[in-house]
């Protein structure tokens, strides 16, 4: 593919609140085995990109741990491979990322070395399945500046309000763009999934950034839209992001409809991760389990329900689990209740002890609790 | 010169012959066990678990799959600049035909230059047939702490046993002065694991030497026997964990069945001594809303309709709606249909079993054609097999290939009965 790709990997989010105070929103686990930042990766590397910068700024140790091989992802390779880039001080700058269009213009080396012609840029937190061939062509064909896809969230349980919402004509160039607008005017949202030729971008960060204009968004894509041609790409595929405690069990949760896992884990091309070598999972004698994703190296005695377990999960004799997420190496003692619950990584909970949630809010217990 | 310490041979050639259908496409090292592993992950893990990160491993018979699995070594850590994991298949010499590897000693001696290369102290001497977790580190400091030119690592046997094994004779301190391979009358329990330290520059010597003798050299039959003669220092390594050898169906499966107990006597689940194997893509296991699991081994990528009790179930394997797997062998990649009943099976990887399939059901005749192999009710079906809807199958049968309706008299197959088909 005649194009390199650049993760946003930087985000953090107030509403996941505990969940992101230890990790970074692409480092999130999701799905039983993977991290959310995979899902874009594995679509870039899929997609032919072999050159790829993941850009992180804000708590990217857990980040820096799943990333430490790009061998998984097919990218150790000499030519292109993965390349991951921190906030550095130098003479002329010790700052942070001050914004997206500031984090790619301090690494504007990236783009500047490189010959393909052009960029993709995407966020690492949605969760999602993309052939960027698609959109690469649409882009070439449409002439575009900078190709936005977009999903049409009617129908969806999405809120157009939290958002950035393009209004097209009827060719899908982009008229007007509002961030997270009081009064939507259509229901067209931009996922951060951008095209954009390299040329272009490095000429307009050039532009911008000295300027004193730090973000993609406002000051390339809004405030340029009359001037450049902007277009919209409709995707009508399964896309989900983690941007609440409640869409974080829900996208999880997804992963329990065969549809959406067989469309990311049997059909096409594989989605993949940093490998654990966890033994298979141990169901005991007094195991009952319905309809669960149940993570390698987990050993479970008690009953569960309609719940999403990663990898090394105990759950003891007479515990009962529904409706819940329980991380990584956490250990459910016997005869205990856990009900709508996320559980992080880590957290013991001692015998008999109930930990109860409802749907709209799910009960949080943070990463290394010991309850 | 750059020296690696010591270095690993692995000797995984060998076709397991009692293991049936199960290696008539591959090795023994490369049969699955314990649900997403393979033989020769335990050996492999425990070289790089005990640093030596430098390992020769020997392939001869149906290596195909053995060399897929291994790769560069990536899930073992042993894709290094320096040292790492090499094949080393037979094949040709300068000026002469190529040979096969006539004997374990014999295949080492073919390959006397990869040792020199890495120009090692000492070399470890592996099969890959085993299921055991060993510090092989620890075995090497009592190799030198002994000032030893062989160390053979042994195991405890009971005295009725012993006669099935190669048995050491050791003084108090556990000096080997004798050895004795398969005695009628044993003098003591110490049996050979197959795994030998040996000084390079003895072994060296003694296999140029013993070629020169025996065509077929072999290490229990002539190159233990020819050290001690020449009165060299041989130890015994007393071993007293787990290790069991997987040889014949029987064994293989009751050692599968061991992984399921609650506190099982094999340990997976350890952090620090963990094995590997290839998997890179791990697709979370899916248990479904109607689905019954107890006391099994399930690994990723399954989904689970149906029923399973007792089993051990490999990776990406789907056991539909209704159907039922007891105290069976499930490999990866294989799709049990609709209302199948599995009773005391092992089935091989990619086979598809179809709907309201029963299996293992009859009486326990010996297998007709191979009673040797199948004779303890445990009914196998060889790799990339398919099983049409609606037969019942007996105990002790085996079947390989892709068998269609009109292969099933009365949509039967009597207990102890094969279908082998040619193609495969």
């Amino acid at each position: 593919m005649k194009a390199i790709g650049i993760i946003l990997a930087g985000g953090k989010s107030a509403k996941l609140k505990e969940l992101c105070k230890v990790r970074a929103v692409p480092a999130m686990p999701v799905g039983s085995s993977y991290r959310a930042i995979d899902f874009t990766l594995s679509n870039m590397s899929n997609s032919n990109i072999n050159k790829i910068a993941v850009i992180t700024q804000y708590n990217s140790r857990s980040l820096h741990d799943h990333l430490s091989s790009a061998k998984w992802w097919n990218l150790g390779s000499k030519q292109g491979g993965l390349f991951i880039f921190t906030p550095f001080i130098s003479n002329e700058n010790n700052s942070w990322f001050r914004g997206t269009a500031d984090s790619i213009y301090q690494n504007i080396n990236f783009l500047e070395r490189s010959n393909e012609t052009y960029v993709i840029i995407a966020s690492g937190d949605a969760i999602y399945k993309m052939d960027y061939h698609d959109v690469l062509n649409y882009h070439i064909q449409k002439d575009a500046d900078i190709t936005i896809v977009c999903k049409d969230l009617t129908g969806t349980t999405k809120d157009p309000h939290d958002f950035g919402i393009l209004q097209c004509d009827d060719d899908m160039r982009m008229i007007e763009f509002e961030e997270k607008p009081l009064e939507p005017q259509s229901n067209l949202a931009s996922l951060g999934i951008y095209v954009v030729k390299r040329t272009f971008l490095i000429k307009a960060l050039k532009t911008i950034v000295p300027d004193g204009r730090y973000d993609l968004v406002r000051d390339l894509i809004t405030r340029y839209r009359k001037k450049i041609k902007v277009y919209g790409y409709k995707y009508d595929g399964y896309w989900n992001t983690l941007n609440s405690i409640k869409s974080y069990v829900d996208v999880n949760m997804d992963f329990l409809d065969k549809n959406i896992r067989d469309m990311f884990v049997k059909e096409g091309q594989f989605i993949e991760t940093k490998p654990k070598d966890e033994p298979p999972a141990k169901y005991n004698s007094n195991a009952s389990v319905k309809n669960a994703l149940v993570g390698s190296g987990s050993i479970l005695n008690g009953y569960v329900e309609k719940s999403v377990l990663f990898r090394k999960v105990f759950t003891g004799e007479n515990s009962s689990i529904k409706n819940s997420v329980i991380m990584e190496s956490s250990v459910i003692g016997k005869n205990c209740v856990i009900e709508n619950a996320v559980i992080d990584k880590e957290v013991t909970i001692s015998d008999g002890k109930k930990i109860i949630g409802t749907p709209d809010e799910p009960v949080v217990i943070s990463k290394g609790s010991v309850l | 010169m750059r020296r690696k310490e010591m270095l690993a041979m692995l000797l995984a050639g060998g076709q397991g012959s009692r293991l049936g259908v199960l290696t008539s496409k591959k090795a023994k090292p490369a049969v699955a066990f314990g649900g997403k592993y393979k033989i020769i992950d335990f050996p492999m893990s425990n070289c790089i678990n005990s640093g030596v990160d430098t390992v020769g491993v020997l392939t001869q018979y149906q290596p195909l799959s053995l060399n897929q699995h291994i790769g560069i070594g990536i899930p073992w850590d042993l894709d290094k600049n320096d040292g790492g994991v090499t094949i080393l298949a037979p094949h040709v010499k300068g000026g002469e035909q190529g040979e096969w590897y006539s004997g374990t000693a014999n295949a080492i001696f073919q390959n006397i230059s990869y040792i020199d290369d890495n120009n090692p102290e000492y070399v470890l001497i592996l099969s890959g047939d085993h299921i055991y977790k060993m510090d092989y580190s620890k075995m090497l400091d009592f190799h030198k702490a002994n000032n030893c030119d062989v160390t053979i690592a042994v195991l405890e046997v009971t005295m009725e046993e012993a006669s099935r094994f190669g048995i050491m004779n050791a003084d108090e301190n556990d000096k080997i002065y004798e050895f004795e391979e398969k005695p009628e009358n044993p003098k003591s329990n110490l049996a050979s694991m197959g795994i030998y330290i040996f000084t390079w520059s003895k072994l060296r010597e003694a296999l140029i030497n013993d070629e020169k003798i025996h065509p077929d050299s072999d290490f229990g039959k002539h190159i233990i026997p020819s050290m001690l003669e020449k009165g060299m220092t041989l130890y015994a390594y007393r071993f007293k964990d787990y290790w069991k050898d997987v040889g014949t169906i029987e064994s293989y499966w009751a050692a599968n069945m061991e992984l399921i107990e609650t506190v099982p006597k094999f340990n997976l689940y350890e952090d620090f001594w963990k094995i590997y194997t290839n998997s890179y893509h791990q697709p979370p296991q899916y248990t479904g809303e109607n689905a019954v699991v107890k006391t099994s081994l399930i690994s990723e990528g399954c989904e689970v309709y149906g029923t399973v009790e007792k089993s051990v179930i490999s990776t990406n394997v789907v056991i539909e709606e209704g159907a039922v797997v007891k105290d069976s062998i499930i490999m990866e990649n294989c799709v049990i249909g609709k209302n199948a009943v599995i009773d005391r099976c092992i089935i091989d990887r990619n086979t598809v079993i179809g709907n309201n399939v029963i299996m293992g059901e009859g009486e326990n005749i010996p297998n007709e054609d191979k009673p040797k192999i199948y004779n303890t009710g445990i009914t196998v079906v060889g790799s990339d097999s398919v099983i049409p809807d609606n037969v019942a199958i007996g105990k002790n049968c085996v079947i390989f290939g892709s068998t269609k309706a009109e292969d099933y008299k009365d949509s039967k197959l009597e207990s102890g009965k094969s279908i082998v088909l040619e193609d495969n």
